[in-house]
């Protein structure tokens, strides 16, 4: 076995966790404060990610046939395909909740699922059908800015991109963001009390569907930003992107507690590390007996072990209050 | 309103009523209808290629159905979509044997889908010919009804390794699939005749992932290989060379056939200038008969044909020509399917893309092998790609088991 080898791209790895960890801990957001507030899984939320990186490629698109892209700073640009992806997002799941869920409110537990679920399929074919109208493809790429493609080298194995970096920060300051309005701000409070109980919530005169609303709108537009970011980072995306990243998003929500934010970005993370460090080390340590594509197997069997010894999440029972 | 809609009913029935004789009476004159059918991705990501199998059959049919129509027969193009998956290829397998007026079936794009959908084809004995399919077992399997066009993976391969060996001088490579009958097919038959050639292989890998190759690339950038050759389809390839080469991993990139759209270069751009891919199927410009076939392409579709859209013509024409003999040798009655398999083994062809004719088991006797070289990152100059090799190589016999 090559050790040097083994050790040298640790820290390469390790990265390559943090990054694809961040970007679950953004999607499994949505899925986790919908759960705290309404206690139903809204699989739409990976087509409402997947809307984000619709929007964010097509205005980069825009930029770039407009000849607009390398005038601007590479940095400003980002910026703004990151608030209007957030926008369009947010704004669809508010929609998508007013349409398909709310009607659906005091119906048994199931009905929603199954209209979350016509809704994901709604979605996609959706996104199919106007990018096959508006630009005659199924897969849009991502502009290269070069200046986001700049890699820092550390050591020999370790180098580190600049969108990368802008994954990260990007990343951190939302999950700081929310963590910030839920806890301190006089919303977060409202949105908190509708989570713990509805109609108490609404008595103390809180408007209680304006907080669900609001609820989608933040998750929406965390989803959003995933899906910007996605794009920037792997650069390919499909109206059917969306599926995979969702369901490991969804997996990562379980595996930190339901319903509880930290857990969600706790538990993308440790998804997120546990598939990278499957992806690259697998085949190196069974020399090659099993490779790559075990990753998801070997990811999930740790959840599976996680979730036997504490079957509400990682930080399922530590904060009792969800959302 | 509902009223007044029943009102305008037998007005509509009576209009009907005068148009329905006109129809069929058009439909006594002829003899009936010869379907032919195509089965290639029109959808998701691998449409482009499988649009051009689609509109080559469409302009071969157009150009010379002339011979079957003077026998009293209308021809008609029956498109399907098999969405480059096994299961949507066998379903629509299931309703092309169903649609008796289905002679000919010209598809697939994907081995992994031509293979179990043949094996319904071979219920009806139901000839299809294969444009685009280069897994050994397509044929191999020695059905009457199967035959193709075009080369095969196990020669594939070794002419892929053959090149990295002598010119490119590899001593290490890095093989990489999609787990795909077709991508790790052909990438086993590269790394089992790299390895004789004396090649290092210094990892096999197969993944699913589309869109985060990170944890593949960064053992592989670790190992530092001289080649990486990826057995699969572009869609997927493009991605992965693209963020291979943002990662700075320096080693050349070579592929199979699968590699062969100019969506290649729309998705990876720059990353894949100057990468090299083996082909069944050369460019248009290396057939001196295409040429005219490349222009009336442009100008009835407004785009350039894809690989295998000319392959995907002489297949129809191969087709015609069958169902044309075995209307004769029928006496002029609609054919078998059994008939029509049986004639297009004994076509014997000389198309756009050179002189086909088939061995017992379906493979042309003869087929051309072509190792290109993408030539721009601009992707409306794929045509343009230049052709490093060229071998002719007879396929291998089928090995008595």
């Amino acid at each position: 076995m090559d050790f040097p080898l083994l050790i040298g791209i640790f820290p390469q790895v390790l990265l390559d966790g943090l990054i694809l960890g961040f970007m679950y801990a953004l999607i499994a957001l949505g899925y986790t404060m919908v759960y705290g507030v309404l206690e139903f899984i809204n699989f739409a939320h990976s087509e409402i990610f997947v809307v984000g990186a619709f929007v964010g490629v097509e205005i980069l698109l825009t930029l770039q046939a407009a000849g607009l892209l390398e005038i601007f700073s590479p940095f400003l640009v980002l910026l703004v395909v990151l608030l209007l992806g957030m926008l369009a997002s947010g704004l669809l799941a508010v929609t998508v909740e007013r349409v398909a869920y709310r009607p659906l409110r005091g119906a048994p537990r199931l009905i929603p699922l199954i209209s979350a679920i016509g809704v994901s399929f709604f979605l996609q074919d959706a996104v199919r059908l106007v990018e096959s109208i508006w630009r005659n493809a199924f897969n849009l790429v991502y502009p290269t800015m070069d200046t986001l493609n700049i890699r820092y080298s550390f050591t020999e194995t370790l180098d580190v991109s600049v969108k990368s970096l802008v994954v990260i920060v990007a990343s951190l300051l939302m999950l700081w963001g929310l963590h910030a309005l839920v806890n301190r701000t006089k919303i977060g409070k409202a949105i908190r009390a509708v989570a713990e109980d509805q109609a108490t919530a609404s008595l103390m005169g809180i408007n209680v569907n304006r907080m669900i609303s609001l609820t989608f709108l933040i998750g929406g537009a965390m989803g959003g930003a995933a899906g910007v970011l996605f794009g920037v980072q792997y650069s390919l995306i499909n109206p059917y992107t969306g599926f995979i990243p969702g369901l490991k998003a969804f997996t990562a929500a379980v595996l930190g507690g339901i319903g509880n934010i930290p857990g969600a970005m706790l538990g993308g993370l440790v998804l997120g590390l546990l598939e990278a460090f499957a992806a690259s080390y697998l085949s190196l340590l069974t020399g090659g007996a099993f490779g790559a594509e075990y990753k998801d197997i070997f990811a999930f069997s740790i959840l599976i072990l996680i979730l036997i010894f504490r079957p509400k999440g990682l930080l399922g029972e530590v904060v009792r209050e969800r959302a | 309103m509902r009223t007044v809609r029943l009102r305008y009913l037998p007005v509509a029935l009576a209009a009907l009523a005068l148009v329905l004789p006109v129809t069929s009476l058009t439909d006594a004159q002829s003899k009936g209808t010869i379907k032919i059918a195509t089965q290639s991705p029109l959808s998701g990501g691998q449409a482009a290629l499988g649009e051009g199998i689609k509109l080559g059959t469409q302009l071969a049919i157009e150009k010379l159905k002339g011979p079957i129509e003077k026998l009293g027969f209308k021809v008609e193009l029956v498109p399907f979509d098999d969405q480059a998956k096994p299961d949507v290829g066998v379903a629509n397998a299931a309703n092309v044997i169903a649609d008796k007026d289905i002679l000919v079936v010209v598809g697939h794009l994907n081995s992994g889908v031509a293979i179990p959908a043949s094996e319904k084809y071979k219920e009806a004995q139901l000839a299809m010919i294969s444009p685009a399919n280069t897994n050994p077992t397509v044929t191999d399997r020695n059905y009457l009804n199967v035959s193709r066009v075009c080369g095969r993976d196990d020669v594939q391969g070794v002419v892929g390794a053959e090149f990295a060996k002598t010119t490119l001088k590899a001593k290490t490579a890095y093989v990489i699939h999609d787990k795909t009958t077709y991508g790790q097919g052909v990438a086993e038959f590269f790394k089992a005749d790299a390895e004789k050639k004396g090649i290092k292989i210094l990892g096999f890998e197969g993944t699913e992932e589309k869109s985060n190759f990170d944890p593949i690339i960064t053992p592989m950038k670790a190992k530092n290989p001289d080649l990486i050759y990826f057995g699969g389809i572009y869609d997927q390839a493009a991605p992965f060379f693209k963020q291979a080469r943002e990662k700075g991993v320096k080693a050349t990139f070579m592929g199979p056939d699968g590699m062969d759209s100019s969506d290649l270069t729309k998705i990876a751009g720059k990353a894949v200038q100057g990468m090299y891919y083996t082909s069944v199927a050369g460019p248009v410009s290396v057939y001196p008969a295409a040429k005219e076939f490349a222009k009336q392409y442009k100008d009835k579709f407004k785009k350039d044909p894809e690989p295998f859209a000319a392959q995907a013509y002489d297949a129809t024409a191969i087709g015609l020509k069958a169902i044309e003999a075995a209307i004769k040798a029928s006496g002029g009655k609609v054919p078998s399917r059994e008939q029509v398999s049986v004639a297009v083994r004994k076509t014997k062809h000389t198309g756009i893309t050179g002189t086909i004719e088939f061995d017992e088991k379906g493979d042309p006797k003869k087929a051309l092998y072509f190792v290109l070289q993408v030539a721009s990152d601009d992707p409306g100059k794929w045509g343009d790609n230049k052709e490093v090799k060229r071998l002719s190589i007879a396929a291998p016999p089928l090995k008595k088991s």
